[in-house]
């Protein structure tokens, strides 16, 4: 079943205080595990994953991207930073 | 005068919201957001609460509703909608309101007597406060941040259409300290505190004069009802 993914992050420009706490959680296991200790930043946002019946094509994707934008974005508050098409919704990695 | 109270899965502030109508000297008549009628009620107030569990965006899903369309509509003919908090969201994600709400900036949720400053009077929820009233009503949010573009921000601000603004300090974040705006027609507010919970003696804020004694909040119920009686 295709599954089209879209992403949305909270704009560069606008503080993201869930990211911030997390980033400041990791600053502070970063003094004693060293393989976090350059971490810099780190933003949260949302990863949408929409199964459809039939194909991925453009007007599938057309339609996703309207919805992208209108309801499961803000554009006050949020960016779509991408949408692209997998075989199936996704599984842990290996 | 009767002004309707909508609610929605996890609203919260309805039944507050209703008895400050009330108390204010109007009726309130109860609203569910599965519906498409308005019962012909002459103002609207969306309450505050958790709808949908603030999932996907706060108010973001209870702006889908099938009462918004009506909302929306006679928002737009000029029926005056009060949203707080979580209403204020929802206006936002309806465009009713410009600009939109994230999380607080310390990260935390806050919940605490709020000093604010009436900056437009002229609205159809403010206009019985006088210029530059300076008032304190409850305030608990965990998404109060009001953010705007610039571009945004500006015609706010050139357009008088910030209703209220924090004073005593800022406890979310939101730019220039705004607590509440309006539209340009001046019907549609929003407000990130609340009103609805300083209207009684005995339950509001504590003042200088006595504890829990603080009714600020009944202004906003007083004011849409004496402009509903200037209009007939």
């Amino acid at each position: 079943m295709p599954t089209i993914v879209v992403e949305v992050m909270p704009k560069a420009e606008l503080l993201d205080p869930q990211g911030k706490a997390v980033a400041g959680a990791l600053g502070r296991l970063g003094q004693t595990q060293s393989a976090l200790a350059n971490v810099t930043g780190v933003r949260v946002g949302k990863r949408f994953e929409i199964s459809i019946e039939g194909e991925a094509d453009a007007d599938a994707l057309a339609a996703v991207r309207e919805l992208a934008d209108t309801v499961l974005s803000n554009s006050v508050i949020e960016d779509v930073v991408g949408i692209h098409v997998q075989d199936a919704p996704s599984s842990a990695v290996a | 005068m009767r002004i309707g109270v909508v609610t929605f899965p996890g609203s919260l502030d309805d039944r507050d919201a209703a008895r400050a109508i009330r108390l204010a000297g109007a009726d309130a008549v109860s609203l569910w957001h599965g519906d498409h009628d308005l019962h012909g009620v002459d103002a609207l107030v969306l309450p505050g609460g958790f709808s949908y569990g603030d999932y996907l965006r706060a108010g973001a899903i209870a702006s889908l509703s099938p009462i918004m369309t009506e909302v929306i509509d006679a928002a737009n003919k000029g029926m005056p909608v009060l949203g707080i908090c979580n209403g204020f969201q929802m206006l936002t994600e309806a465009h009713l309101l410009d600009g939109g709400l994230i999380r607080n900036d310390k990260g935390r949720f806050i919940c605490r007597d709020q000093g604010l400053r009436i900056e437009n009077n002229a609205s159809d929820w403010t206009s019985e406060f006088s210029a530059n009233a300076e008032i304190v009503i409850p305030l608990k949010n965990g998404e109060g941040s009001f953010m705007a573009s610039d571009e945004t921000l500006k015609a706010l601000e050139g357009e008088g259409r910030i209703v209220a603004r924090y004073i005593g300090g800022n406890p979310n974040g939101s730019l220039n300290d705004i607590a509440g705006v309006t539209n340009a027609r001046g019907n549609v507010v929003g407000l990130m505190p609340h009103p609805e919970h300083a209207v009684e003696a005995g339950f509001g804020p504590d003042t200088d004069d006595a504890m829990a004694s603080g009714v600020d909040g009944l202004t906003f119920f007083t004011s849409v009802i004496a402009g509903a009686l200037v209009a007939r």
